[in-house]
């Protein structure tokens, strides 16, 4: 069996906000949940998505950061920011492509998922992994997630044209190699509307 | 005497609730913690595995309990945060009583004790026994739902008992003794697993018994197909395979049009029919007597979809049908429960792997509670109180003549109504808080201050007990020993992980001294702890189709859990019922009932166009007593609002966000709009869990079920209007 992986399938999704509370138990970052439960479209859906750090391969929030303060483990997890470096400049919460770190105003540091290491060091799932009731959220082994889903998972992202490989996988229906988010091809809703209305 | 002694905004402002955040000392001081305790969690019918972190006779915080089969670790937010509910500011730490211009004040035990006492002697030499009823609550454990039980009728000597799970399973309950003679689901969740159509009626999943999503999406892995009654796109109706957006108090229509199509298409299982079950003729023909489109017609779901779904229901090798309060909330609630058994019945898929039925019980232990207690016409072991040799039976385990055994008595909402009418004049309530949960709270509130006198035992001050003379300061969840039982019918311990804060007492602890106060005691005194309880529970049960004789606490740790029935010691439990395809009526065979649609007590006209329909979102319990009071939970969902589909949002020129007026003939509310299409454009939704003038229960009707009691939660009518903002 493979070292187990981490997984994140926003179809499944029930939006219980389980994730985002079980985060804030964490004694490392106290009372404050480093997930982000987006709330797709309310008006014409349900639908909801978890956000949790991917782990970049080559962190966009570290690159940028002035003061050398985001530190990716030897295994690849992404690390919030140091506390004696961070300069609460917040450069990070803009360059992630994923919307991952917040600056924390009370701390005047940027906070951000660091896939529960002091869980999963010790050989526990992460803790929103744990919790989620859907497993919308789910921490195994490629194995597993092969024998057990339906969807394929993709840990290469396009953003304008750069490639971005992530620790963390996305499932994605069955066919999909990699997800390309091209702002001059993204779909809004009033463009649809748009649409609608000349025809 | 039970009038608000102070306007209620002092009694908020004095009891809460108050948003409790963080543990106890603050996050930033929270150490280790020196023992976990696995338990469960107390907020639905799932009773998830969680440990509870303990220091110094504190809960600190939780920790995942991975090895519990049921959940393996999973939680909903409400799971996560319970522990907050521990040292919060508004728990109640004396008795009180209450005092006219002032509020509640402390009292000792021995006048709070006394006073009630003495209140309930004096109405019942005056009125008569059962001038005093008792309201209880299916979040107490079996010991004190057994416990209250006894209580009421043994010490009390009153017939006039009901409980909280009156507006939770009663509808199922009645429905699954009518078809199988006896009430529990049909197996454990571990056959959704194995099912290849999974048909979900009137069930929000996702927000109400959220574990049950994995088990269904690991089905849907595993190639399942998924079929969702709801009159919204729920989170889990959102991706499934068929939604059919049934018009509210319509269930029965769209059932028995499904039934139709797999009798026409030859999708029933004849040998099955003839062999195991009675019904069917009549059954069969009251369905094909309901023209599809008629079927369609009253369902507001389109004749494909009907027969799209039977034919997937009726090919299906194996399946799982799960029903809840969406179907069972009517005063045809029963009958909704009976045209889906109809439907698994037609089909012989019961009683083996992968072949299931179940309703999802909503409350804590409303499966245990409803069992063994604090049902108006039931004694333990799920026996009938009006049955000779029940009575007989559990007359000899109490040590008391039968004819000294009250006979049946009146449900919730009748109790209600009999203390309105002036015929109960006092109130004994424990976990229970019917001005919220109860609909028409105009008409509770009216009827409790009618009450002479009314004695309230809970935690914190629920808006009910704002009405009380006397609030005697009980015990939580994690205070003391027990049982519960899920709602797959699997007994579970629940531990005691801290004693009960300053002054207040253990629930049990209360109900005997109480006992011994009103003479009672010798009926009461061996019970020495919370398994001494349990084992005469076990003896009360054996012989009845709850059948918990087996089942010790020993077995229960060793075993994570026991199903009931298990009638002996060396049984295994019972897992998965009707394997042996005996059914437990009195002719041994499953029953079929015809189901002809009626309409509802309201129907949509001219001054009340709109259907309102009620429910629950996942961050919050019932009438949130406990769940209102913890900070992170409020904050996903600070309060009530109006579902409203667009269509019907533009008619009346209701803006998304905007504040909107819902008026029904009992009542109203002003809430903000939610402008979604997720939502079927004749009807409107509105959660349920808040008091005073965010109580979508205003509006609410008391119509009730003729066999079930259950009131119309899901159906009443309103007209809407939009608010201006004062500028
Ligand atoms: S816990 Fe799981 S289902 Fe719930 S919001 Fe988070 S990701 Fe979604
Ligand atoms: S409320 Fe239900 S689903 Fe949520 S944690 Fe508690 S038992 Fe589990």
């Amino acid at each position: 069996m493979s070292e187990r992986q981490f997984y994140i399938d926003p179809s499944r999704c029930i939006g219980c906000n389980a994730c985002v509370a079980a985060c804030a138990e964490c004694d490392t970052h106290r009372g404050v949940s480093m997930i982000h439960l987006e709330t797709i479209q309310r008006g014409d859906s349900v639908q909801t998505a978890p956000v949790i750090c991917m782990h970049c391969d080559e962190p966009a929030c570290a690159a940028v950061c002035p003061a050398d303060a985001i530190k990716r483990t030897p295994d690849g997890v992404v690390q919030s920011s140091l506390k004696p470096r961070c300069i609460g400049c917040t450069n990070c919460v803009f360059a992630c492509p994923f919307g991952v770190p917040k600056y924390d105003a009370a701390i005047d540091q940027m906070m951000k998922c660091d896939m529960c290491y002091d869980r999963t060091s010790i050989g526990k799932k992460p803790m929103c992994a744990t919790v989620c009731p859907s497993r919308a959220l789910m921490y195994g082994t490629p194995e597993e997630i092969a024998a057990q889903r339906h969807g394929t998972p993709i840990n290469e992202f396009i953003f304008g044209g750069r490639t971005i490989r992530t620790k963390v996988n996305l499932m994605v229906p069955q066919g999909t190699k990699r997800l390309e988010v091209n702002p001059g091809t993204m779909i809004r809703k009033s463009d649809l509307l748009n649409q609608a209305r000349v025809r | 005497m039970a009038k608000l002694p102070v306007p209620v905004e002092k009694l908020t402002a004095q009891f809460g609730p108050t948003l409790n955040y963080s543990p106890v000392g603050g996050w930033q001081n929270r150490s280790e913690p020196e023992k976990l305790v696995k338990t469960h969690c107390c907020f639905c019918g799932q009773q998830c595995g969680i440990q509870l972190k303990v220091r110094g006779n504190r809960v600190i915080g939780f920790e995942p309990w991975e090895e519990f089969p049921f959940n393996r670790g999973k939680l909903c937010p409400k799971g996560v945060k319970r522990y907050l509910q521990d040292n919060h500011p508004d728990r109640l730490l004396a008795p009180m009583k209450r005092v006219e211009g002032t509020g509640f004040v402390p009292v000792s035990w021995d006048e709070a004790l006394d006073t009630t006492v003495r209140e309930l002697q004096r109405v019942q030499a005056q009125f008569g026994r059962d001038a005093v009823a008792m309201l209880s609550g299916v979040s107490l454990t079996n010991e004190k739902s057994y416990l209250v039980g006894k209580f009421a009728r043994v010490a009390l000597q009153t017939k006039e008992l009901d409980y909280n799970g009156r507006l939770c399973m009663v509808s199922a309950g009645t429905g699954n003794k009518k078809a199988f003679g006896i009430d529990r689901a049909a197996n454990s969740w571990a056959d959704i697993l194995e099912a290849k159509v999974i048909l979900c009626a009137g069930t929000n999943v996702a927000e109400c018994s959220p574990i049950t999503t994995d088990y269904i999406w690991r089905a849907r892995d595993r190639g399942a197909k998924l079929i969702m009654i709801d009159p919204r796109v729920t989170p889990m109706a959102r991706t499934c395979d068929l939604h059919l957006p049934v018009r509210p108090g319509a269930d029965s229509a769209l059932l028995v049009g499904m039934l139709r199509v797999m009798i026409e298409q030859n999708l029933v299982d004849l040998a099955f029919i003839d062999k195991y079950t009675s019904g069917w003729e009549e059954t069969r023909d009251s369905a094909l007597a309901m023209p599809l489109e008629e079927a369609s017609r009253i369902s507001g779901v389109r004749v494909e979809d009907i027969v799209k779904a039977a034919t997937m229901w009726g090919e299906a090798p194996t399946s799982f049908l799960l029903h809840a309060r969406g179907i069972e909330h009517h005063t045809k609630g029963v009958d909704n429960v009976l045209a889906c058994i109809n439907l698994v019945l037609a089909t012989g898929r019961l009683g083996r792997p992968g072949c299931g039925y179940a309703t999802i019980t909503g409350q804590g232990n409303g499966q245990g509670g409803r069992e063994h207690g604090h049902k108006c016409d039931q004694l333990p072991g799920n026996r009938d109180i009006e049955n000779p040799q029940h009575r007989e039976y559990i007359a000899h385990v109490w040590g008391i003549p039968e004819e000294e055994l009250p006979r049946k008595g009146h449900s919730a909402q009748e109790i209600m109504n009999l203390i309105h009418e002036g015929q109960i004049k006092a109130l004994v309530s424990i976990c229970f808080n019917p001005l919220v949960s109860l609909p028409d709270s105009n008409f509770t509130r009216e009827a409790l201050s009618r009450l002479e006198h009314y004695t309230a035992i809970d935690f914190f001050l629920n808006e009910t007990a704002h009405h009380a003379d006397i609030v005697l300061a009980g015990s939580l969840h994690e205070e003391e020993e027990g049982t519960s039982t899920s709602a797959e019918g699997r007994v579970i311990r629940i531990r005691k992980a801290v004693d009960p804060p300053g002054d207040a007492r253990t629930d049990t602890s209360i109900l005997l001294e109480m006992a011994r106060r009103l003479g009672r005691g010798k009926y009461f005194d061996h019970f020495t702890d919370s398994e001494a309880i349990f084992n005469e529970l076990r003896v009360a049960s054996k012989g009845g189709t709850a059948d918990y004789y087996g089942i010790t606490y020993e077995r229960i740790e060793n075993e994570m859990g026991v199903f009931w029935p298990c009638p002996e010691i060396g049984h295994p439990g019972t897992p998965r019922l009707f394997e042996t395809l005996k059914f437990h009526t009195p002719d041994g065979k499953a029953h079929f009932h015809p189901t002809p649609y009626r309409p509802s007590a309201e129907e949509p006209d001219e001054e009340y166009p709109v259907i309102l329909t009620t429910g629950r979102v996942v961050s919050q319990y019932l009438s949130g007593t406990q769940t209102r009071r913890i900070g992170g939970l409020v904050d996903m969902c600070p309060e009530p609002y109006v579902e409203i589909h667009p269509t019907l949002a533009q008619r009346y020129g209701i803006r998304d966000g905007a504040m909107m007026r819902v008026e029904s003939r009992r009542g109203a509310v002003v809430l903000k709009a939610k402008v979604v299409t997720t939502i079927r454009p004749d009807t409107i939704f509105i959660p349920y869990h808040w008091p005073g003038d965010l109580a979508a229960n205003n509006l609410t009707n008391r119509a009730l079920d003729p066999l079930s009691k259950i009131p119309e939660f899901k159906k009443s009518v309103v007209r809407i209007a939009p608010v201006e903002p004062a500028s």
